[in-house]
């Protein structure tokens, strides 16, 4: 599948609100890229340990969509997650941290790159199972609904996640509950073209990934993944029906992984140079920065800014994650059953199983 | 008191706790319009409404991952296995996200849910619906372990299930649902991790839970004619193990025997047997002695299921074992 295959809207004037918001999110994108970049730099210095996917070259899908989304609204995506993160107000060096295992970080350094969390801007993870979070998006929206509120969920996932049956099973709930106004959920399928290594086309038998869901009767439509005001446009409109009916939809849009599957996926023998450079001729930041040329509300001189005030979070946030704390060691039993449990229900947490006593 | 069957207890558990607390919902395969497939949930549906007790499609990673979802939201999902044999195609959603999700999420998130259903052998239902997989669940830290045996336990212990701030897997016994037995009215709850000695005795601790209890009970009255005092454990709860009443029990009688239905390789009478040794080895007299399934599939002809889940005469035997008098 070519993401320029699907034609990406002739530029027209931007209303005074998408301007705003537009210049706004260049700089955060600008800034996960930054981020991202450097999250692979130090991956090499072994300062990250474990996994690490970058999110480069699919940034509009998730500035798109989360710059329409309310304050009190919540998200889901899967390990591909630190510029969800920043996107919605982690700080970069509270994330940096996360991934240096830092007592600062997001989740005290327990959760690492795949387990993002940042419950208070609705933030509810960061998954490390292909597809496990589908289930957990799904009832989450329910309950949303079920709380009388008229918050919405977000679903981030990938191509690869749709051949599980952790997808297909909570899209059938979806499509129940949601024909009953009880499952305000978006599904974004990031479709950045490679299941790790396995393109679309050889993981999944019916590649119009979108029309998959109307097998479970959500509504769904599928669109360039590049453009961040096209994909807020659409976001816009997409959130608001889910908002107004309480019924589920997906949207599929087209985006390309620029980096490899993780930053062990170095050679990437499944796809070519040439492919990669021409998927890297539409930078969602150029398409963006281009656009907000053209309308004549950037200038070189902002760009350099936005460039510089990038670089400096990032610097900051390696300071500030090399120069917090590893977690202290009695953080190693916290956090595996609640407090009030232990207290009032099993007196000590019973120890004997890990071996400590 | 009043004296309710098991299912009752279960089923007034459910009512209490949905009556003054509406972040508690139910969601299984054919618990409402069905009425559930034991009647725990038996006319739920009419009292609180679809909104509340919600029928889904055969689906379990589906609900039982749906439920997890909505228990981070602020819920008290209850969800029904149909047995827990099904559990096993929701294994991923329990062990990888309801079991994990406060430890990586730094604590950020509860998961307030229970995941309750029949455990263990029937009658005949062969080799895919006849498991007892309480040590499969044990294994994982993040998640609480309960079998109640008796009505009073299992609506004292449904109650502080639905009340944990953390996932509870709540193993019930397709046989005790008929069991009748007197059961506390009011506000009554049972702590987790806390075991009750069901028969004291000086010359041997039997250690059970769940339906085995009655067969220890059984097996207790048969060697107490013969003269010989069985102390039986009736252990409650399996994570987290209340080790310090078995191995006071031990320091008494200097002999053990664990009784479990499961499989011998790797269950819950080997922890709980290894415990004893870790906690009370200068106390006993004679090795901790297991008895268990048979280690095969459960088979469908009735003569060889007999043979493949522990009688009393086991327990009888294992007893007289530990007592040098096989």
């Amino acid at each position: 599948m070519d993401t320029r295959s699907v034609k990406t809207a002739s530029p027209r004037d931007l209303s005074r609100d998408e301007l705003a918001a537009s210049l706004e999110w260049y700089g955060k994108m600008v800034l996960a890229r930054r981020f991202e970049d450097e999250a692979e730099r130090e991956f090499r210095r072994g300062k990250i340990g474990g996994y690490l996917h970058v999110y480069s070259g699919q940034e509009a899908v998730a500035a798109g969509f989360l710059s329409a989304i309310r304050p009190d609204d919540i998200f889901f995506t899967a390990y591909r997650d630190h510029a969800h993160a920043i996107f919605r107000g982690a700080a970069p060096g509270a994330v940096m941290a996360e991934l240096f295992g830092k007592a600062t970080g997001l989740a005290k350094g327990k959760g690492g790159s795949m387990h993002l969390f940042d419950v208070a801007h609705g933030f509810y993870g960061g998954y490390g199972i292909v597809g496990g979070h589908i289930p957990l998006a799904t009832g989450a929206a329910y309950a949303l609904r079920y709380q009388k509120t008229e918050r919405i969920c977000l679903c981030f996932l990938g191509d690869g996640a749709m051949n599980s049956g952790s997808f297909h099973e909570p899209a059938n709930l979806a499509g129940l509950w949601g024909k009953q106004g009880l499952c305000p959920i978006v599904y974004i399928v990031e479709n950045n073209q490679y299941a790790m290594g396995t393109p679309v086309e050889r993981s999944s038998a019916v590649t119009n990934l979108a029309g998959r869901f109307s097998t479970y009767a959500i509504d769904n439509e599928r669109a360039d993944g590049m453009d961040f005001i096209e994909v807020r446009r659409l976001a816009e409109r997409v959130v608001r029906r889910v908002r107004e009916t309480g019924g589920s939809y997906a949207v599929e849009l087209l985006t390309y992984r620029f980096a490899g599957h993780g930053a062990a996926d170095l050679f990437q023998p499944y796809r070519t140079k040439e492919e990669i450079a021409q998927a890297r001729s539409r930078d969602p930041i150029t398409i963006l920065e281009d656009r907000l040329r053209a309308a004549g509300a950037l200038t070189d001189e902002q760009v350099k800014r936005v460039h510089a005030d990038a670089e400096r979070a990032v610097t900051e946030a390696v300071r500030f994650a090399e120069e917090s704390p590893p977690p202290a060691p009695e953080e190693l039993y916290k956090d595996v059953y609640g407090a009030r449990d232990e207290d009032e229900k099993t007196g000590t947490r019973d120890r004997g199983n890990t071996g400590t006593r | 008191m009043a004296e309710l069957t098991y299912r009752d207890a279960l089923r007034s558990a459910l009512i209490e706790e949905m009556d003054h607390d509406r972040r508690v919902v139910l969601i299984g395969e054919d618990i409402g319009v069905y009425q559930g497939t034991f009647r725990v949930t038996a006319d739920l549906l009419k009292r609180y409404g679809p909104g509340r007790v919600i029928d889904t499609p055969i689906s379990e990673l589906g609900f039982v991952g749906a439920a997890i979802g909505m228990a981070m939201l602020g819920l008290r999902p209850v969800v029904e296995v149909m047995t827990w044999n099904f559990s096993l195609l929701a294994m991923d959603q329990i062990v990888n996200n309801a079991a994990k999700l406060r430890y990586f999420s730094g604590g950020q998130v509860n998961v307030p849910m229970v995941i309750r259903g029949p455990n263990g052998a029937g009658v005949q239902l062969s080799a895919q619906h006849s498991q007892s997989l309480e040590a499969t669940y044990a294994h994982f830290p993040g998640l609480y372990v309960v079998a109640p045996a008796t009505p009073a336990e299992a609506k004292g212990l449904l109650r502080t299930a639905i009340r944990s701030d953390d996932p509870v897997i709540f193993l019930e016994n397709a046989a005790l649902y008929g069991m009748k037995g007197e059961v506390p009215d009011s506000d009554f709850a049972l702590p987790f991790g806390k075991a009750a000695v069901a028969r004291s005795g000086r010359d041997v601790t039997v250690v059970a839970y769940s339906r085995m209890v009655f067969a220890a009970l059984t097996a207790a009255e048969q060697l107490a004619a013969e003269g010989i005092e069985a102390e039986v454990i009736n252990m409650r709860c399996l994570r987290p193990l209340d080790a310090a009443t078995i191995v006071e029990s031990v320091s008494r009688t200097h002999r053990a025997v664990v009784v479990q239905e499961q499989w011998k390789p790797f269950g819950a009478a080997a922890e709980i047997a290894m415990r004893i040794y870790e906690d009370a080895f200068d106390q006993l007299d004679a090795p901790v002695e297991r008895v268990t399934g048979a280690d095969v599939p459960m088979p469908y002809a009735r003569t060889l299921e007999v043979r493949a889940v522990p009688h009393e005469a086991d327990i009888v035997a294992a007893v007289k074992k530990t007592l040098g008098k096989d």
